[in-house]
Formats: C-alpha cells, structure tokens, sequence
C-alpha cells in the first residue's frame, strides 16, 4: 500500500487534488481511498488530504501519520507546517515551486521535486490569475514524479471528474509532466 | 458501474435509484453533501421528487410525517445537534408507523462544539422505535440505504441508516452503483398501508386512552422483532440480484478466536486489519460487527460470543453515568447464558479522535492483561484529567 499526504490551504483545490489521482489511480487498477483530514474550514487556513492507493483492497480507515510521499500545493505552508511530519524515508516531497525552496524543511532522507504549477496554471488560463487552479497540473507532476499512475489514466480521469475547461486542465496535467524537476529518472 | 465516489453521495445515489417522492432537510456537516447532492438532482429533474426546504431539523421531519402519512416514500438526512432537534418527532414517525427513511452521519454532540465522528447522536435515540443499521464502507452505506426502503415499507417503522462523520461521509473509494433495472426488481414502488386521501377522508393519531395504548406499543414491539426475519429476508434478495449481503450481525475470523472485539461502523474495517495482523502473530483474535443495533440482535450476538474467552466491545459512544452504549447492550445479551464470557468495555475515537492500529494494540494488551472486567469503562488514549466538580 502506498500513503500520499497532500499539504495545501483552504481553497486551492488540495482535497480535489487527491480525489482526481484517486480517480486516475482507480482507473489504473488500483484500490483507493482519499479523504480529507477536517479541520476549522476556511480559505487560507492549511488543509491537509490523505490518498491510499493499492493492489489489494483497503481495510484501514485512520489518518495517514506515515506517508509514503507527500505533496504541497503551497509552498508558504513549508513556513507554517512540517511537511515531512512521520515520513517514510526516500519519499518524494513534490512541491508547487518553481524552484527548490530553501530551507532545512527538509534533509537527505526525502528528495525534493518540484514544479512551477502557479505559473501552469495561469499559462493555461485555470482559475484567475491570484486564485490559480493547481490540481490538475500537480496531478501532471506527480504522475511523472512516481511514474504512476499513467498520463493515459491521468487525462481520463480529468476528462470524466472535471467539470468544465477539460481541454486546458488536460494540458496543465501535460505541460507539469513535462516540466517538473528535481526527481531522478 | 464501479466508480470512485464519496461516502455522502453513496447514499444520495441509493436515494435516487430508490425513487424517492418527497426529500426535506436542513443542512447541517458533516450531512451536507448527501442533501446537496439531492437538491441537484431534483433541480436538474434527474429525481422527479418535491425537495421541500425548511427553517430546521425538526420541521424537516415534520414534513416527512406530513409526506409519509400521505403514502409516500420519503427521505431525510441529519447529524448531531439536528437529530436531537428531532427528537420529539422521532417518537411520532414511529408511533405513527410511518416508514420514513433517514440517512445520520455520526457526529458529535456540543459543547464542546466538535463536527467529528462519535455515535452519541444516533444512540442517544435508542428508544425513539427507528430502526437503526450502522455501515462500514461507502458500498454498505449504497446498499444499507436500499435495504432500509424495503424494510422501512415492510415493517412500516422508520429506518435510520447510520455511517460516521469523514471517515465514511467524506471518503471516496470505489462503489458500484447498480442500474435502475436492478434496483427495481428489488425494490418495487411504495404500497402505503396509511394514505392519507381527501376523496376518503380520515384522522390519524387521535387520543388513544390507556385502554388501548398499551396494545399500541406493544404492537410496535412485535413489528420491531419482526424487522430482524424481514431483514433477512431482504438480504436474500438483496444477495440474489446484487450479490452482497451484510447480516445484523458478521463475524470476522471469529470461529476458533478465544478474544473478540465487538464494533460498528468504520471502527469495524480497521479491526479487521489488525485482526489479520494480530492472527499472523498467532494471536486467536476476531471481529464481531454489529450493524443492527436496533432492534438488538441478541440471538446472533450470543452465538458468536458464547464461546470466546474475553470479549472486549469498542464505543465511539458514552452514556453518562453507565458507559459505552454497545457494551451495555451486549452485556445484557449474553446475561442470559449459563455460561458467558467477560464482557470488558472500551471507550476510544470520542469527538472524532482517531483509531489507529496503535489504539487497538493498546485494547487488546488490556483484554488479555486483565482477568476480570471492571463495570468501569476503559478509555483509550486519554490524556490526564482532574476532576472538576464537587469540591469537599
């Protein structure tokens, strides 16, 4: 089973974040499960949602204190909370940058990747241009970062759960695949 | 077709294959999304039902006596402080022998203001004569709510579904949601046996004077016991064309288990986990998930139980002043034996605080340490507390 915990604040799209990759996960073949961690709601404020992904159907049903790997939609969260927070070692720390942020938010024991989905999303004409719409681009991201699920199963699940402006959530999720950086391949 | 779908809009799909004729409710979280979901689809026409909005939880209610007394199938969803609005008319849906369907999403009561799972909402309605079915999973919750239409008609009591608060409300995982056709053959159209009409006018609820009362709650009884062979019955059918079935009861590697823990709702998934984990250790544990909690099926709980060695039952739950409300029903459920095993009684997730894997290696540390239950119940994961209170 692997454990995704996504970092963001309220309003820009976290929990729908997790629930498309759910969406793409599933119609890779995977069992899933994603729910957000409900706090005090409000825009601004930091958020956290859980995805569980596996081959085998998911019988637990808490919170996810050790992730396999995380992702910050925000990286003026890194300032606010520790994102690293019960990590398993060698996880991804995929963050809406657009360059590795400096800081000892992290060490050698998770690898940095990052991606400029601000920008993604404002190229692409997502949500307006100080309210971004990021997940679909984090979702590109991601799917190249772990190399699962596949961008087929990424753009379908955007095709089906998104409610308008598929074409360019579509190309957000691609042009962040292409573009993000830090991770080894 | 299995899709990835969220707990709330498991139960909102159920309701509108069930073809729900009259929806009312008031909004309240962690309830919100299944009522959002179904005012969509009686805006958009995909439910050819009335959408009625009201003032609160308790004229909500009001409208579905209202509705129900005219022969129609009605739904209506709450939580927490909403439920205990309702409360007076709880009562009158019961005694009224109207088979009103609620959806309550487990959630704590205030103060504290808290908007987490904990089942003292739904529990404390025990007495009101609803039905009461706790789910696991977002399919059960599907299902659960299908199942209620056909007993809730049957039996003509009101059937409250009950699933807790993010965990199972706010989750999205698979769920296949069956076609119409499917759900038709299992659950026909509403054949009221009260149908208020103006071309044949009657009253309903007149005085009803202690010459016959007692006979009324008596004959509300019967039909409660009767709920738990009709509900058997249904889930055969259920099983026949959907091909899943739940019981008021469903044991998990309980056979040859020496230790059982007792649980409802999605408590229950993550004990089956640790149950797997603690068996590949060698440990007899099992699982005993209680999903009918009203009417209680005693019979059922006493089987499985007879045998273990300790029996440690989990609430999310607290009655004040006596304890977790599951314990103190399957204490008096198996009170009746010759021999019986110790019922230990275990408080842990109040207000929403999880239960982990952790919590439940703590439950059973304790069950096997201990050689004989303290009417007490054990909190789990408590941080330390004074008493504030009588001072002498």
């Amino acid at each position: 089973m692997l454990e995704i915990r996504f970092h963001g604040r309220g309003g820009q799209g976290t929990v729908v974040a997790s629930i498309l990759l759910a969406n793409a996960f599933f119609k890779a073949g995977y069992y899933v499960q994603s729910f957000p961690l409900f706090g005090v709601e409000r825009r601004g404020a930091p958020v956290e949602a859980y995805l569980r992904l596996d081959k085998q159907e998911i019988l637990i049903r808490t919170n996810v204190y050790h992730p396999d790997h995380v992702v910050v939609m925000d990286r003026s969260i890194l300032q606010a909370v520790d994102v690293s927070k019960g990590m398993k070692k060698g996880g991804y720390i995929l963050i809406n940058a657009p360059a590795v942020p400096k800081g000892d938010h992290w060490n050698s024991a998770f690898r940095p990747a990052w991606v400029d989905a601000t920008r993604i999303a404002r190229d692409n004409g997502l949500g307006t241009r100080t309210h971004p719409i990021l997940n679909t681009a984090m979702m590109g991201a991601f799917a190249r970062v772990l190399g699962m699920p596949p961008m087929e199963a990424v753009v379908k699940a955007i095709q089906e759960e998104v409610p308008d402006q598929v074409e360019k959530n579509v190309q957000a999720a691609k042009d962040a695949y292409l573009a993000v950086e830090g991770f080894e391949i | 077709m299995k899709q990835v779908l969220e707990g709330s809009h498991a139960v909102a799909e159920a309701v509108r294959l069930a073809k729900v004729q009259v929806i009312s409710a008031y909004p309240i979280t962690p309830q919100t999304h299944i009522v959002e979901r179904l005012s969509d689809y009686c805006a958009d026409g995909t439910i050819k039902a009335r959408f009625l909005r009201v003032e609160s939880e308790h004229s909500a209610l009001a409208v579905m006596i209202g509705a129900a007394s005219t022969g129609m199938r009605t739904f209506t969803a709450t939580s927490s402080q909403g439920l205990a609005l309702m409360h007076e008319l709880l009562h009158w849906s019961s005694g009224a022998r109207l088979p009103i369907v609620m959806a309550e999403v487990n959630r704590a009561l205030a103060p504290g203001w808290n908007i987490w799972a904990d089942q003292t909402d739904s529990l404390s309605q025990r007495d009101t004569g609803w039905i009461q079915l706790y789910c696991e999973t977002g399919q059960e919750v599907l299902d659960t709510t299908l199942l209620a239409f056909r007993l809730a008609e049957a039996v003509n009591l009101p059937v409250m579904v009950v699933l807790d608060a993010f965990f199972l409300s706010h989750t999205y995982e698979p769920v296949d949601i069956p076609s119409q056709a499917q759900v038709d053959e299992f659950l026909p159209p509403i054949i009221p046996r009260i149908q208020l009409d103006p071309a044949n006018p009657c009253a309903l609820n007149q005085l009803s004077p202690p010459n016959i009362y007692m006979e009324m709650r008596y004959q509300i009884h019967l039909v409660m016991q009767a709920a738990l062979s009709e509900l058997e019955k249904f889930e055969g059918d259920f099983e026949r064309i959907f091909g899943r079935r739940y019981g008021a009861v469903e044991p998990f590697l309980c056979q040859d288990a020496e230790i059982i823990l007792v649980t409802s709702g999605t408590i229950t998934s993550t004990s089956r986990q640790f149950v797997l984990d603690q068996r590949a250790q060698g440990e007899k544990i099992g699982v005993l998930k209680v999903k009918l909690f009203r009417p209680f099926p005693v019979e059922a709980v006493r089987g499985y139980l007879k045998n273990a060695r300790k029996v440690g039952v989990i609430d999310r739950n607290f009655s004040f002043g006596a304890g977790g409300i599951f314990a103190q029903e399957v204490r008096a459920a198996l009170y009746g034996l010759a021999r019986r095993p110790p019922v230990f009684g275990f408080i842990a997730g109040l207000g929403g605080r999880d239960v982990t894997l952790e919590s439940l290696g703590e439950i059973l540390t304790r069950l096997k340490t201990l050689k004989r239950p303290d009417p007490e119940s054990i909190w789990i994961g408590l941080q330390e507390v004074q008493l504030a209170g009588p001072k002498s």
